[in-house]
């Protein structure tokens, strides 16, 4: 008893002495990591528009298909281009959203100055209007002679017209097709805190920042912060940092980044045999995911509980729509409301939700083997390789087969192959832990008439159910470090350098610390100085445009 | 709404006569149909149509070469079309060592002339994209990518791995893209230039003023990808130039009705309705001299087509499903590699259906149809099923079966490359480098 109280006395003093020294230990030094050019997903095309121009303005198009790179969209956003064909998409989303803001009605609000005569250009009027929105759409003031140039644009096109607010317009849309709006173009510039080393300039790190937490472009006080040099100083970083966070856009940035990791832009194409899930449709796919969202943003914000409890928590929310696949009442007619399986439900975590056993499963049936590759993927970050060429599946494949009447039999037999046993038996176990949850996530007991064995192995933890699976995935050390080094990649659209294991450790080590809350993770790495190095290829020529660059805003 | 601004754009441009149509005469033509009197061609165009999870080859590939060779039993699809379609078998995609991705080599060899080195990396642009850019610049648009299945994804057009060219695959949405209020009937009594379009172009090109100073901000790889979007800006502005500019009369060019979009998915009597909807449309693009290149793909790369009440895919079952002993070969996979081949069926029949000068739009295109595997089992990519339709303006024959034998399915892409005009004397990468044209379908 005393030893134990002797103990606690000591892990307190540990405690104290941690919070004393401010953040625990010191981070460690980074090489940077090359400047990034990230085209602007839907989404963020969508939300900025939404916040610069109000919510109300449609959008109306199509956008490029996402490109995923290394697992995520944000990493293939800083390897995607525009084609001819989705240039003539944003040119028609432009001039329809420019048409909406001078609407009759509308015009006002978006010209805030009055011309003189509304039959001949205005340099002064538009200069003003293309100023404060060129400024939000490029997330920095536009140069002398960017402004120069878009208010020469509206004055030849008012004279050709005869109109001063169709000029005005028809430039306006320019800076919503200019690939420094599309794209997010990040500039260095030296490190005075490190001489001979490069950092973002403050634009580009109040973009980081705005997108990695809000998915969304800069608001006009974090500008104005990045501006005043505010961003260059601990103190002013963390107030812009923890204003964000606090925040309750935070949820919208929270969201976009669990999006991409489950990779849910699968079911913007997912489809289902309507003969055998009669209960899918579009409805359920969107409340699905929507569904997750909602449990993750709880757990993670509103609670701001443990990342690894994901994978365990009881609570999830429930509509009238997903209610019936879960076979769970719901009581509101409309909307959502918290719903907690028992305890001896066998629905625990994200990987009992419909979002992911509908997502990896084919269209007529489950799929152990891509359910287990999701969770290595995904959640482990482990990858798995592609399949051989030359397999043979028929022998072990034929669900008439009275031998084979259950996947986990199927696929056993198909383990016996030595080719394929090796990648089969880090998958499929896994995925077999979810065969109680058919082809659309609703719950089955047996297959073919045989009850479901759903027990296996997760990397030496035995388990007899997709509970317990959850709960060895909470205590795989590799869930928590995956978490980080996937939130990395998204956060600056590429993987971390090489070299920089002992500040990704760091990184880890206060996730740990910080009782593995994905808030305080996004505090740790938008304080951090490593997340704002840029190490350049060619260093010299990085100097040297960057200086360039420092030079044009002079 | 539509109709109004459309209306009133026409009112601007000059009055009521631009709707009515002038078919060209017959005595404008020289005498086989493949040229104006005046001695301009008629317009050549190039196609690719693909489809997932190839056939059985012991089925599919005929015993016979040249003209009389028999309809096997999978190439019954083709049997009333066989006289505009030439059958290529035997042709190989050589991995010269490096792994076979499933569903990838294959489909990349075809189109690249080199297999892929990493899963779904495209090293070279693909063999569409090679002839749009040679010949795609005199249309409005370079190049028209369609899927039957409505994923955007599905498009095996691409100049690299990261620059795909979307595919459209909603009926409405491509109605709107090519027939909308920007479309210019070609055979409109009288042309003005629109005055919208004259100043659209000119504020367009100053989107790129800072081109130079952009460049030099970022690095090589960057500045490559930037230079492909300020490509794609130039090309709209060239859109809009032809605009401005009287097109040349389109004697099939009739303006399609406005369509509707019917479902859409993968369900393949979905996709099928779908794939002849924007064949429809495609055609009439084609007619309309609105592009020279085009992409359809009726089903994705390991096809994920499927059949409603089924548990399993088009692709499952190629792997899944055992070979029936009495017929020796997988009848549920092998009823969806015949609905596929039904499809070109249908795909060459509306183009071949549209009247051209003395002979078809068919006629004058060249459409190179494969699909990613042979035998989809085992992912075998020897023997990849290839037919080609069309007699590119009378630069080929049709109604052949031509036999590889063994040899690099770069032949083929040689061939089609040389007939569209390009000047090239080999193509392909590596063991499937190749100097020699498939003579047989030349003229």
């Amino acid at each position: 008893m005393s030893r134990l109280l002797a103990s606690c006395r000591v892990l307190a003093a540990v405690a104290l002495a941690l919070s004393l020294a401010g953040c625990g230990p010191r981070e460690p030094e980074t090489a940077g990591r090359p400047l990034t050019v990230q085209r602007l997903t839907e989404k963020q095309y969508r939300q900025i528009t939404a916040d610069v121009f109000g919510d109300d303005i449609r959008v109306v198009g199509r956008f490029e298909p996402v490109v995923r790179k290394d697992g995520l969209i944000a990493v293939g956003t800083n390897a995607a281009t525009v084609t001819p064909s989705g240039f003539e998409q944003f040119d028609s989303m432009a001039r329809n959203i420019v048409a909406q803001l001078f609407e009759e009605g509308r015009r006002d609000r978006t010209v805030a100055c009055k011309p003189p005569a509304v039959n001949a250009p205005d340099d002064a009027c538009a200069g003003l209007v293309l100023a404060k929105y060129g400024r939000l759409l490029f997330r920095r003031p536009l140069s002398p002679d960017e402004l120069k140039a878009r208010v020469a644009v509206a004055h030849d096109a008012s004279m050709a017209s005869g109109d001063f607010y169709h000029g005005l317009a028809l430039a306006l849309a320019t800076e919503l097709e200019m690939p420094e709006f599309l794209f997010r173009i990040d500039s260095a510039e030296s490190d005075p805190d490190h001489p001979g080393n490069m950092r973002l300039d403050a634009y580009s790190k109040a973009s980081r920042l705005s997108f990695l937490l809000w998915n969304t472009a800069p608001d006009d006080e974090l500008l104005t912060a990045a501006e005043k040099g505010d961003l260059n100083s601990e103190r002013g970083l963390k107030r812009q940092v923890d204003r964000l966070l606090a925040s309750p856009r935070l949820e919208a940035g929270i969201r976009a980044f669990f999006t991409d990791m489950l990779a849910f832009d699968g079911f913007e194409t997912l489809a289902k045999d309507a003969m055998i899930y009669p209960d899918f449709n579009a409805t359920v796919a969107a409340d699905a995911q929507e569904q997750t969202l909602r449990t993750i943003t709880d757990l993670l914000v509103a609670r701001q509980g443990d990342y690894r409890d994901l994978f365990t928590t009881r609570r999830i929310f429930m509509d009238r729509v997903l209610g019936p696949i879960y076979y769970v009442p719901v009581v509101p007619k409309h909307g959502w409301a918290p719903y907690e399986f028992a305890e001896g439900d066998p629905r625990a975590g994200l990987l009992s939700q419909v979002s992911f056993t509908a997502l990896y499963a084919h269209p007529g049936q489950s799929s152990p083997t891509l359910r287990g590759k999701a969770v290595r993927e995904i959640f482990l970050c482990q990858k798995v390789p592609a399949p051989p060429a030359n397999v043979n599946f028929a022998v072990a494949q034929d669900t008439s087969n009275p031998d084979y009447k259950t996947a986990r039999a199927r696929l056993t037999a198909h383990r016996t192959n030595p080719t394929c046993a090796g990648c089969h038996r880090i998958m499929d176990p896994i995925g077999l832990a979810l065969e109680n949850f058919d082809g659309i996530g609703a719950f089955r007991a047996q297959e073919n008439g045989t009850a479901i064995d759903t027990s296996g192995e997760l990397d030496g933890v035995h388990f007899a159910n997709a509970k317990d699976l959850g709960q060895a995935i909470h205590d795989n050390p590799a869930a928590a470090s995956c978490l980080v080094d996937t939130l990395y990649k998204y956060a600056g659209g590429q993987a971390p350098a090489k070299g920089d294991r002992d500040w990704m450790r760091w990184l880890n080590d206060r996730f740990a610390a910080n009782g593995y809350r994905v808030p305080a993770l996004l505090r740790t790495l938008a304080l951090s100085h490593g997340f704002y190095g840029v190490a350049e290829p060619g260093k010299a020529s990085g100097i040297s445009s960057a200086t360039l660059r420092l030079e044009d805003q002079r | 709404m539509t109709i109004t601004r459309r209306r009133i754009l026409r009112g601007a441009a000059g009055g009521l006569a631009a709707t009515v149509a002038l078919p060209l005469l017959d005595c404008m033509l020289n005498t086989n149909g493949t040229a104006l009197a005046s001695g301009a061609p008629m317009p050549l165009r190039f196609g690719t149509w693909f489809w997932g999870c190839g056939m059985n080859p012991s089925r599919w590939n005929p015993k016979a070469t040249g003209a009389d060779y028999e309809i096997t039993p999978e190439l019954k699809p083709i049997e009333a079309i066989r006289a505009h379609v030439t059958v290529l078998s035997k042709f190989d995609v050589l991995l010269d060592g490096k792994s076979n991705f499933v569903h990838s080599s294959g489909n990349l060899g075809i189109r690249t002339g080199q297999a892929p080195a990493q899963a779904d990396q495209n090293e070279l642009p693909t063999i569409d994209v090679l002839i749009a850019d040679a010949i795609g610049g005199t249309t409005r648009f370079r190049s028209l990518e369609l899927t039957a299945s409505g994923n955007p994804r599905h498009s095996y057009s691409r100049r690299s791995t990261s620059i795909v060219n979307p595919s459209e695959g909603s009926p409405v949405a491509f109605y709107t893209r090519l027939f909308g209020p920007d479309f210019k009937d070609p055979n409109a009594a009288d042309f003005k230039p629109d005055p919208a379009v004259i100043l659209r172009r000119s504020v367009l090109s100053s989107v790129s003023d800072d081109r130079a100073r952009l460049a030099a901000k970022v690095g090589a790889g960057d500045r490559a990808r930037l230079d492909e979007y300020f490509t794609s800006v130039r090309q709209l502005e060239q859109q809009l130039e032809l605009q401005l500019q009287k097109p040349p009369p389109a004697e099939a060019c009739v303006m399609p009705k406005k369509t509707v979009d019917g479902p859409v998915g993968q369900d393949i009597e979905v996709s099928t309705a779908n794939h002849k909807l924007l064949t429809g449309l495609l055609a009439m693009a084609l007619a309309c001299n609105q592009t020279k290149v085009f992409n359809m793909v009726f089903s994705d790369s390991a096809s994920s087509l499927t059949k409603a009440g089924t548990d399993k895919t088009h692709h499952t079952l190629t792997h899944e499903e055992l070979a029936d002993p009495q017929l020796d070969y997988q009848p549920q996979a092998t009823w969806f590699g015949a609905r596929s081949l039904e499809a070109w069926a249908d795909f060459v029949s509306i183009l071949a259906a549209v009247k051209e000068a003395d002979g078809t739009l068919l006629d004058n295109c060249l459409v190179l149809a494969h699909s990613d595997t042979s035998f989809a089992k085992t992912h075998d990519v020897l023997g990849i099923p290839i037919m080609l339709a069309g007699r590119a303006g009378g630069r080929v024959k049709t109604g052949l079966h031509v036999a590889g034998n063994g040899e690099p399915v770069t032949r083929v892409g040689l061939t089609l490359q040389q007939v569209m005009g390009l000047p090239i004397d080999r193509w392909g990468m590596g063991a499937m480098q190749t100097a020699k044209p498939v003579s047989e379908i030349l003229v």
